[in-house]
């Protein structure tokens, strides 16, 4: 079991001298996935409460959707958005594929149905408690929407850091659309894969470890966010 | 009653945070760049790190490239998704050229491939001198073998070789021969897992880290030739390939300057691959 001693040594070594490359890669891991939970958020708040709020034709269908898409294995979203965005594809005109944007798309499509799915089922127990207050106070639907939005802020938080584990852990996706590009679309799941693709074990968990470290980081300072304002809201 | 959302507040804020995050992509998007599409081994083996930068120093023009096997390379400079293929199985390349999707194929440099297996070689692959004739021999001991599966360059030149042995390794599929259907190095940790021999380029296997049990147990057979091609992507077939600073990569790496960052390119103080530009262009 020297390899994971040797992952340790690997990861101090990485960290304490300032990597350069492990410093770029750290940063673009962290500009997709929070961009992707990002525009994942601006998307699925809004639908998953709309889902839980009205009735419409279809509504079931969509829940049932959204509650199997959390499932969508990355390397079937990958292929998807890689033959939209291939020269070949609909959308091959905008030379999107490996780039960090083509990266981001990809988990967009990972990330939103599980913000989305959270969400409705948060507003849908919200809406039970609040239902007859807010119709006696003659609050429309969109007043509704974004007040119970707003009152389950802190539930959300879970549903949007569900997200940010799937959209930081995924390698199946960003490796297609991305291509692993050195310098270019090369982020942290990548990399790793690489190198154990390189026969070297030690490296690529020492990589693994400082992913564990970066995502306990995020969590950890939306934990802290959220307890500060609990307390002044308290 | 709930507390009504500060929207503005929120609104100016989610504005913002987009427009930063977006506004850091312009940078890499206006530098000069090319896509190559290429193969594991070139990667995996260290050599772009080596030749990559001199490139890039020499022209001003940056190569980024997607290693992938070589059959999924082909396939992205099909579709456009390249400007420039750089692999390793002559033939898929030169049908590549014929078929329009290329301009014209230039040698660039060779290295061979090996027979690793266990250090004990239980199949006695190291007594035969003929390649096929060592896979024969392990075919015969029904030792474990591990392939790419894969499309790849070095798939085809395994598939290539046991048709050379006589094996039909289809028979033999999940028994003593196991198709990992992915790359050579995902394959060569397999083989190192189940001591069982493999096929592989010598580049990888001088870089592979995790060898385990395994050593070379047969090397030098005329059939193991592992030479490598590079080919613009035709413009005709897809206007949008970058044909001047593809073909100035091209032009460089044929070039003196190219050949000898290929050739001064070593690992564990062996030369991995080997320029051959005089030889046959």
């Amino acid at each position: 079991m020297n390899d994971i001693s040797d992952a340790f040594a690997a990861a101090f070594a990485m960290v304490a001298g300032f990597d350069k490359d492990l410093a770029e890669i750290v940063g673009l891991s962290l500009e997709v996935s929070l961009s992707a939970v990002f525009i994942a958020a601006v998307i699925g708040l809004p639908l998953g409460a709309a889902t839980a709020l009205f009735r419409f034709p279809g509504r079931k269908v969509i829940i049932v959707l959204l509650n199997a898409f959390m499932g969508l294995p990355p390397v079937v979203v990958g292929l998807i958005v890689y033959l939209l965005l291939s020269r070949a594809g609909p959308f091959g005109v905008l030379g999107l594929l490996f780039t960090p944007t083509a990266m981001i798309i990809a988990q967009v499509i990972l990330v939103t149905p599980i913000i989305a799915s959270l969400t409705r089922q948060v507003i849908e127990d919200l809406w039970r408690e609040y239902e007859e207050q807010m119709r006696s106070l003659g609050a429309g639907p969109v007043r509704s929407l974004t007040a119970l939005l707003w009152d389950a802020r802190f539930s959300l938080l879970t549903a949007i850091l569900a997200g940010f584990g799937r959209a930081s852990a995924e390698v199946g996706a960003v490796m297609i659309v991305g291509g692993n590009i050195d310098h270019a679309t090369r982020v942290m799941t990548t990399a790793i894969a690489l190198e154990v693709s390189r026969g070297d074990l030690a490296l690529a968990l020492g990589l693994g470890l400082i992913l564990l470290v970066l995502s306990t980081c995020v969590n950890g300072a939306a934990f802290l966010i959220r307890d500060a304002a609990q307390k002044r809201h308290a | 009653m709930v507390p009504v959302p500060p929207t503005h507040r929120i609104r100016t804020t989610l504005i913002a945070a987009l427009v930063v995050f977006f506004s850091s992509f312009e940078g890499s998007a206006t530098d000069r760049f090319i896509t190559v599409a290429s193969t594991t081994s070139t990667r995996n083996s260290g050599l772009y790190n080596h030749i990559l930068p001199l490139f890039t120093e020499a022209t001003g023009v940056t190569a980024r490239v997607v290693a992938v096997g070589t059959g999924q390379a082909i396939r992205l400079a099909k579709a456009g998704d390249a400007d420039v293929l750089f692999v390793h199985h002559r033939p898929s390349e030169e049908a590549f050229v014929r078929k329009g999707f290329g301009v014209k194929r230039y040698d660039v440099m060779y290295n061979d491939f090996v027979i690793v297996g266990p250090k004990a070689d239980p199949a006695g692959a190291a007594k035969q001198n003929a390649a096929a004739a060592a896979l024969t021999a392990i075919a015969k001991a029904n030792w474990p073998f591990t392939s790419r599966g894969d499309d790849s360059g070095t798939h085809k030149k395994e598939m290539r070789l046991w048709r050379a042995a006589g094996v039909n390794t289809a028979k033999s599929a999940g028994e003593w021969y196991r198709e990992t259907g992915s790359g050579m190095g995902a394959t060569l940790n397999t083989a190192s897992a189940m001591n069982a021999y493999a096929l592989t380029d010598r580049a990888t296997w001088l870089k592979f880290a995790n060898k385990g049990e395994l050593t070379i147990v047969n090397e030098g057979d005329k059939s193991l030739f592992n030479p490598y091609g590079v080919i613009l992507v035709n413009p005709k077939k897809h206007p949008h390939t970058k044909v001047k600073n593809g073909q100035a990569f091209i032009n460089w790496l044929i070039s003196d300057a190219g050949q000898r960052a290929i050739a001064a390119y070593e690992i564990n103080g062996q030369q991995a691959f080997f320029p051959n530009v005089k030889a046959a262009n």
